[in-house]
């Protein structure tokens, strides 16, 4: 990114340097968030403060041996990203910059100074437009077609702030992102071309016609999720949970199995290995919708917690524009964000050097308003274009010492949906997901209950319902063991107790490194917590007839419950009708020897 | 940054803690080196904190202690600091902690200068780590099996055995392929002189002295200095694993004394504290030296991190262990109740973890039934646990047979598969069979995270 010849470098220079902060005097013509290079060493900043003719800068990039006195030149642009094909399957820092095309350039380690193009300007394209010479076209509105990946159409959209008559458009052909594939007079009369690829200033929302309310679910293949805790396409849900509770696992997960056409991957001020790690296996993994590679639908920003931190707060932006932009072409998108804690840390870091008045705990005050910014950018949309489309955000919170009572997580919490809270204890005895079913919560289970409806007229809402209600007994029976033991339950409360604990650590539980329990499918957790359920009501019923409740825990079918999860893909009801048949003759069993 | 402009700058404007500020400074480039000479011509090695138009805010490692503000001259060197690296002739050497010789040897002076403070790995140039290292000791290898490339801290508590578990990993620590060239990287940071002594001697009863590079800052050394200690460290395990082809095991001991001293610059310079008075970017700084570690595409070596810190007053939810395990690939937790019982090593394996271990073991690597064994134990210890606070309510009496083996099954586990020699040394499968020993006090039904096939082929049935 080179200064623009045109514009006339004013003589604004470093006046102070504060780590990744760096205060500019004789900033006549900058403007707020616009992209500055900062010193001999052209390194990318942007303005994030003005007084008089002073300006602060926050710089991408490691500030060593920057200089007062050293020249600043305004870019005359903010902080943007290009949108267009070639970002599927490719990793990108936090503002944008190709990870694969650094490495070439510098090697192993990332350097500094950039004059990368985040799209690749030489690929060709196959362009196939849809619309015609003098068609009058409105923003949004798609003008043709490329195939970005083996499965991933990706239309070409007239930018979201422009409109008018098509004048010229070239038919199906190879053509880079370099050049105009047609020429519009805009509604000025104007004539603009359009390429493959825009601009968008990532720190604005990119419009839409109208906002929906969600109506179906992110299907995620995780039982506790969508069972319990679903979470809505074009929702928001916050991940938090102290360290080494499952926070980067769960959103693996999800990016692996969730029914979105597109993931975005934001690894913010995390580790560099599980990058390397997603980058190792999603080619690897297969969608199981499409049958295609994962990588092939999915975009990865990565700016790892030893990348400078400005990047970092600028990563979750460029992350959620690439959504929208995907939601803009009909798709359904879901983003993860991992951390939200760290871009919190960037934005207080960058606050502390500032001299902001810190409000809690060292944070800014606008702390809760950026959240309430980045978290409303989710959503079901009808496009510009008139498309349904959406983005789900999925957040990690990483709250000191697992204390959900901090800032970050606290302002979370008013602006998502579904909140899945992550419990050291659970973690501890290695019982995952470590998603603590008390503490956890959704806002959309009568959103999605129509879906599963749908699905072969299951009520899922009552199976839910019925498992829930014998967990939140046993919670109560629970503590009355930690005091008595569980010996001393009556039988009718063993049951409770023992059913639970079936319903926990046959169903909810699952493990990601199972190779057939990493993902269930709808009728296979439907199946499994209906014969859970078949069986915790047959164990209650011979209970009421007297019958001990160890009896029914030993009858051998309980061995099948607790192995279906990983022996059975439920794509064949067999095994699980076969399941029912045995509990139904067991318990069936017990009360005519009884009877 | 351009050369050294050879301006000399007489009188500090102020002094404060670690820091002085000199004033009337032109062309002096943020984080450049400074050297602070005092009245009596010794020369203080210091960096560039911050700057602005005139005045720049520099910490001085070796700290301010007799500088005079009148009399002290300050000469920017140009440059921001450096570590000479070249072949692997540093092994066997030992430094203070800012990289000058302690042992009478030249100062490495030909070869390669590093910025010690490194750039960040590119996450595309980076192998995932996958292979396991087998340290012999069951409670690591068994339930927290580290691999090669992981930074995985030992999370310790003042009096425990931190520093002989750490000996015994570097002592024990075989790979696969045990055969290719590994060294030792030792950062001491702020240590007592009696614990250093203890590594060294060590590292020299076992030989293995010729493969190890000490940096030694003590307790009674300078405390800024701790700031610059693990970044040499691992300049030249990055030197020797990437340029060398090492596999370079880098112990860092005590990364508390580390935060401490990044907390004493952050309050003289009247930063906005976060937590506990640590500064708010104490997580980025510490991930500046975490994140080091690892494997790159193109390079044969490694560098695996074991940094031991010490929790102040045991509490892993201080800022210090806290942050840490939000950024390494998992954490060995010691714990006084376990040492108290006797138990070497007190491993308190259910906040221990490594995030590696799942993708390092298994078929092929250790064994096919490693991670079901261990998540097996783990369920059953975490469940003895709650059974041990029960019997404490109830009494050991009053519980239910079931109940009775789970007490069992804790001090088995504890007394039998945690607990070892301090020389010995166990192979990945005596530590597997000796896990499912254990596991197989419970009938099969109890043992629902192996699969049946494994109980009959691994599991030891009495009677
Ligand atoms: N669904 C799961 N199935 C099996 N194991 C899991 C699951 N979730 C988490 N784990 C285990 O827990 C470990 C820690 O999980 P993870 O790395 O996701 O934690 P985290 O919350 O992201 O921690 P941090 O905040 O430090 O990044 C994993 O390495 C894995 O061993
Ligand atoms: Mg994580």
């Amino acid at each position: 990114m080179e200064p623009k010849p045109d514009r006339k470098s004013h003589n604004a220079v470093i006046l102070a340097v504060n780590g990744p902060v760096v205060k500019i005097a004789g900033a006549y013509d900058l403007s707020m968030n616009e992209l500055v290079v900062v010193g001999s060493e052209k390194l990318l900043g942007e303005v994030v403060s003005l007084y008089g003719e002073g300006a602060t800068v926050q710089v991408f990039e490691d500030t060593t041996g920057l200089k007062p006195g050293a020249p600043v030149w305004g870019l005359g642009l903010p902080l943007f990203v290009e949108l267009g094909p070639g970002m599927i399957g490719h990793i990108f820092d936090g503002t944008q910059r190709p990870l694969s095309v650094a490495k070439q350039e510098t090697g192993s380690f990332i350097g500094r100074g950039r004059t990368l193009e985040a799209l690749d300007r030489n690929r060709p394209w196959n362009f196939i437009p849809c619309v015609a010479a003098g068609e009058v076209v409105a923003s949004g509105q798609v003008i043709g077609r490329v195939q970005e990946t083996g499965h991933l159409v990706h239309p070409i959209l007239v930018p979201p702030n422009l409109s008018g008559r098509i004048m010229e458009i070239c038919t199906e052909r190879l053509c880079t992102l370099e050049e105009p594939v047609a020429r519009l007079a805009d509604d000025r009369g104007k004539i603009q071309d359009l390429l493959l690829y825009h601009r968008w200033p990532v720190r604005r929302m990119r419009p839409c016609r109208e906002r929906l309310a969600p109506d179906e679910p992110l299907f995620t293949g995780q039982r506790v999720v969508d069972f319990f805790f679903p979470l809505a396409k074009g929702g928001a849900a916050a991940i938090p949970g102290g360290f080494g509770t499952g926070k980067t696992i769960t959103q693996h997960q999800l990016s692996k199995w969730a029914d979105a056409d597109i993931i975005v991957y934001i690894g913010c001020g995390e580790r560099g290995n599980e990058m390397a790690g997603v980058l190792q296996d999603f080619p690897k993994l297969l969608d199981p919708r499409s049958g295609r590679p994962l990588i092939e639908r999915t975009v990865l920003i990565a700016n790892t917690s030893d990348m400078p931190v400005a990047a970092r707060e600028a990563s979750i932006y460029t992350g959620i524009t690439i959504a929208e932009y995907y939601r803009d072409m009909g798709y359904h998108v879901a983003l993860m964000a991992d951390s939200t804690s760290r871009w919190a840390e960037a934005l207080r870091e960058i606050s502390g050097r500032l001299e902001e008045m810190p409000a809690e705990e060292g944070f800014p005050a606008y702390l809760a308003s950026r959240l309430a910014e980045f978290y409303e950018r989710a959503g079901a949309v009808v496009t510009l274009g008139g498309v349904r489309g959406s983005v789900s955000v999925i957040g990690a919170v990483s709250p000191p010492g697992g204390d959900f009572s901090e800032p970050v997580t606290q302002h979370t919490k008013r602006f998502i949906s579904t909140f899945w809270a992550l419990d050291k204890d659970l973690a501890s005895a290695r019982y995952f997901p470590a998603i603590n079913y008390l503490g956890s919560y959704s806002a959309y289970v009568d959103t999605v209950a129509g879906w599963w409806r749908q699905k072969g007229g299951i009520d899922w809402v009552d199976l839910r319902n019925r498992a829930l209600s014998i967990l939140k007994e046993d919670a109560r029976l629970q503590n009355i063991v930690k005091l008595i033991g569980e010996d001393a339950l009556p039988d009718d409360q063993k049951a409770i107790f023992y059913g639970a604990r079936l319903i926990r650590e046959d169903f909810l539980q699952q493990s990601a490194f199972d190779a057939i329990d990493t993902y269930a499918i709808a009728e296979k957790q439907v199946w499994m917590l209906q014969l859970i359920l078949q069986f915790i009501d047959g164990m209650r019923e011979a209970v009421s007839h007297r019958i001990p409740v160890y009896r029914a825990m030993r009858l051998p079918v309980i061995e099948e419950l607790h192995r279906m999860k990983s022996t059975w893909r439920g794509d064949d009801p067999a095994p699980f009708d076969a399941i029912r048949e045995r509990i139904e003759i067991g318990i069936t069993g017990l009360l005519k020897n009884e009877g | 940054m351009p050369t050294q402009s050879g301006i000399e700058y007489i009188g500090l404007s102020r002094v404060q803690g670690p820091l002085v500020f000199v004033s009337g400074i032109r062309d002096v480039g943020f984080r450049e080196l400074a050297e602070v000479v005092d009245a009596s011509g010794r020369a203080r090695l210091g960096r560039v904190l911050a700057i602005s138009e005139d005045l720049a805010v520099v910490e001085v490692f070796e700290g301010t202690v007799g500088l005079s503000a009148s009399r002290s001259i300050v000469r920017f060197l140009g440059r921001s600091f450096e570590y000479t690296v070249s072949g692997d002739d540093v092994l066997g050497r030992v430094f203070d902690g800012l990289g000058r010789p302690l042992d009478g040897g030249p100062l490495p002076m030909t070869g390669t200068s590093r910025d010690i403070n490194g750039l960040p790995i590119n996450p595309v140039a980076r192998i995932y780590p996958r292979d396991f290292i087998q340290t012999g000791i069951s409670a690591i290898d068994g339930m927290n099996a580290l691999v090669r490339g992981q930074k995985l801290p030992i999370f310790s508590g003042s009096g425990l055995p931190h520093a002989r578990l750490a000996a015994q990993i570097v002592r024990q620590a075989r790979l696969p392929d045990g055969d290719e060239k590994f060294a030792v990287v030792f950062a001491a940071i702020g240590i007592k002189h009696e614990e250093a002594r203890f590594f060294q001697k060590d590292f020299e009863t076992t030989g293995s002295l010729k493969n190890v590079v000490m940096f030694l800052n003590l307790a009674d050394d300078p405390a800024i200095v701790r700031l610059i200690t693990p970044r040499i460290a691992l300049t030249v395990a990055e030197h020797l694993a990437f340029e060398e082809n090492m596999h370079v095991l880098v112990i860092m001991t005590d990364m508390t004394n580390y935060c401490e001293a990044l907390r004493e610059v952050a309050t003289s310079k009247g930063e906005v504290p976060s937590r506990k008075g640590y500064p708010g970017y104490l997580y980025s700084d510490l991930a500046s030296i975490f994140e080091r570690a690892g494997r790159i595409i193109g390079a044969r070596g490694s560098i695996t991190q074991i940094p031991i810190l010490i929790m102040p007053d045991d509490d892993i939810t201080h800022p210090i262990p806290d942050l840490t395990g939000y950024i390494t690939e998992g954490q060995i937790v010691l714990d006084r109740n376990l040492f108290q019982k006797g138990i070497y090593p007190p491993i308190n394996i259910l906040p221990s973890l490594s995030r590696l271990m799942s993708d390092g073991i298994g078929e092929g690597r250790t064994r096919e039934d490693h991670q079901n064994l261990s998540s097996q134990l783990y369920a059953l210890y975490a469940q003895s646990k709650r059974v041990e606070t029960l019997a404490k309510v109830i009494g050991e009496e009053d519980l239910s047979v079931h109940d009775k083996r789970f007490l069992k099954f804790s001090v088995e586990l504890e007394s039998r598969f945690i607990r070892q020699g301090h020389h010995e040394n166990r192979t990945i499968f005596e530590t597997l069979d000796l896990g499912w020993k254990l596991a197989t006090i419970f009938p099969e039904k109890d043992l629902i995270r192996v699969k049946p096939e494994q109980i009959r082929k691994y599991g030891i049935r009495k009677g």
